[in-house]
């Protein structure tokens, strides 16, 4: 049984369908993220969950219980909940009664209310702030008290909008601290919305990709960065190398495959004839200044166009026939002393490469692979 | 200008030496308008709440006569206050026509529309989050009301504040379902009516000026409640 269901939802916005036939199936101790652009309807699933709203058509299970929009079976399984909203919205008092305000409702003793409080406050230093009002915090200040007020009441779900969005990169890495605690030390099921790649895949062990209402892959982190299942999420996880081409032989699941006018090598099931997109990390591509004499089955020279700094890292952007990126040390591009215009050679490995094919080509592969087995 | 002079030392002299008459229309004043302010709050804030955050239809319509209700004339309101509780009126057995009941009522009815209106609009100012933000915390919907409610109180306690106002400074009512009975329903507005057409300008001006007293005095007593 999941902790957490969700059967064929959907919710419609006047003439915009905001959800499109959502099946979750969360375990208890998930760290599950929805992750998509903004608009994508990851809010809209949240609030769902959480019975902020009631969905167009489809279900919603918790625990094996059906969950219905109104009366008390609705506040009973919306106090299993806690939802931190993406605007930490703190009340108009202080640090320690808006960490209170969820055990006053569920009529705690003082006691008791007093030590969780002050459990909680002390795990998400914030015990120096508990008599300030929480409206005078800073962002990330008042996104760690509405991450306190929804742990203390130690939901068995906790929802997360965006738990991020807005801060600096300092109360960034400390909220994701706070969340990746609340993951290994409580026993709490975490479903949390990102636009954020890399905190998705810091924080969660599984991730559903939601693009345009519609839960497009859902996976271990590692399945949706090395493997989208199709280019829009290619190019959501980072992979700017997406490449159109068509498979010319495959010999025993080595494949070339044409693009524009250059050949490359991949590792694919795909047969002859299939139309594909072969997707190139940029990390995966290293470069050098002569033919590379390692292992890489694809090497291709070209032109130095752009060459920007994002950090300790370089990207390169080359003109090999054909636009691609490479992502390589600060270091390593200071060693090959490479500039605008000059003429390198990039390689990556036929292993490294994932490819993606037309859906009824993937279809048709994976109907073989079936017969195959059988 | 000798007038208005001679009835601001007249004020003076009559704070300073404690009139008995004065402190008694003063008091009465303060003690009807309070008490109607207290008990139409205390039906208008929950009833401006449930409008404010239930969905039924003919709401808009509704908010809409509750404000067109702000500017009532207070006579129109003595009027139908008068109706009822006139002998012949369905109320007429209760026999409160010309009581210090009879005022409350009427003020009552006067600041309520006030009181629903500008409650329905302080709670639609605060932040719809806050709502959503108690309800997912476990809030029932009774506890997420009043959790709006002290968002938004600096506005409500406004309401509050022009309620009380418009209850201490309306004669209309006090006048025609009070009868402005000396000792027993006299109260400022209704005195300051009467002075004024028996040619008293000093002591009309005195009282108008203790009722702007006692009104600030109130409305600062309210907001330092709100400050806390």
């Amino acid at each position: 049984m999941y902790l957490i269901e969700t059967r064929d939802l959907n919710k419609v916005y006047g003439s915009k369908q905001i959800l499109k036939n959502i099946n979750l199936r969360i375990e208890t101790g998930d760290a599950y993220a929805l992750i998509g652009r903004s608009g994508a309807g990851k809010t809209t699933l949240l609030r769902i969950l959480d019975l902020l709203e009631e969905p167009t058509s489809g279900e919603v299970w918790i625990n094996g219980s059906r969950l219905t929009h109104k009366g008390t079976s609705a506040l009973e399984a919306r106090r299993k909940m806690a939802f931190v909203l993406q605007k930490p919205m703190v009340f108009n008092s202080s640090v320690y009664n808006n960490v209170a305000v969820g055990l006053r409702w569920r009529r705690e003793n003082k006691h008791t209310i007093r030590n969780q409080v002050e459990r909680i406050l002390e795990m998400m230093e914030l015990i120096d702030f508990k008599d300030r009002n929480a409206r005078t915090l800073s962002g990330g200040e008042a996104q760690r008290v509405a991450l306190a007020r929804a742990m203390v009441i130690q939901p068995q779900v906790l929802l997360l909008d965006e738990p991020t969005a807005n801060l600096d990169p300092l109360s960034t890495s400390r909220i994701e601290t706070s969340i990746s605690r609340i993951i290994d030390e409580f026993d709490t099921t975490v479903i949390m919305a990102t636009h954020d790649m890399t905190q998705g895949q810091l924080l969660a062990n599984k991730i559903a990709m939601i693009i345009d209402g519609e839960i497009v892959q859902e996976g271990s982190p590692r399945d949706i960065f090395y493997s989208p299942s199709d280019k829009a999420v290619a190019r959501f996880v980072g992979i700017e190398n997406v490449l159109d081409g068509v498979v010319i032989t495959n010999t025993q699941g080595i494949a070339i495959i044409h693009t524009s006018d250059n050949q490359i090598e991949a590792v694919t099931d795909y047969p002859v004839g299939s139309t594909v997109s072969v997707c190139i990390r940029p990390e995966d591509i290293t470069i050098s200044k002569t033919r590379s004499s390692s292992s890489a089955r694809n090497c291709f020279s070209g032109s130095i166009r752009r060459i920007s700094e994002l950090g300790p890292l370089a990207r390169v952007e080359l003109d090999c026939g054909f636009d691609i990126v490479s992502l390589i040390t600060k270091s390593s591009a200071q060693e090959l002393e490479i500039e605008k215009g000059m003429i390198i050679y990039a390689s990556f490995k036929a292993t490294a490469l994932h490819v993606i094919g037309d859906s009824h080509v993937v279809e048709t592969v994976q109907e073989e692979s079936t017969r195959k087995k059988a | 200008m000798n007038e208005l002079w001679d009835g601001l030392t007249k004020a003076i002299e009559l704070l300073i030496t404690l009139d008995s008459e004065v402190m008694q229309i003063a008091g009465r004043s303060l003690q009807f308008a309070a008490i109607s302010s207290a008990l139409a709050s205390l039906i208008c804030l929950p009833l401006g709440s449930l409008i404010h955050f239930y969905q039924f239809p003919g709401k808009r319509i509704l908010v809409s006569m509750i404000q067109t209700l702000y500017s009532f004339p207070t006579v129109g309101i003595g009027l139908f206050v008068f109706v009822f509780i006139s002998s012949s009126g369905p109320l007429g057995d209760l026999e409160l026509l010309f009581t210090p009941t009879a005022i409350i009522i009427g003020q009552m009815t006067l600041i309520s529309p006030i009181l629903l209106g500008l409650t329905i609009s302080a709670l639609s100012g605060v932040n719809t989050s806050i709502k959503d933000t108690a309800l997912s915390l476990g809030a029932n919907d009774r506890q997420a009301m009043v959790v709006v409610l002290k968002e938004a109180r600096f506005a409500v306690v406004a309401a509050l504040v022009v309620g009380f106002g418009r209850a201490i400074s309306e004669v209309g009512v006090s006048m025609m379902v009070g009868g402005n009975i000396r000792g027993f329903t006299r109260v400022l507005t209704t005195a300051i009516a009467l002075e004024t057409s028996r040619g008293e300008l000093e002591l009309s001006i005195a009282l108008g000026i203790i009722l702007l007293g006692l009104a600030l005095i109130v409305n600062i007593i309210l907001y330092r409640i709100q400050q806390r």
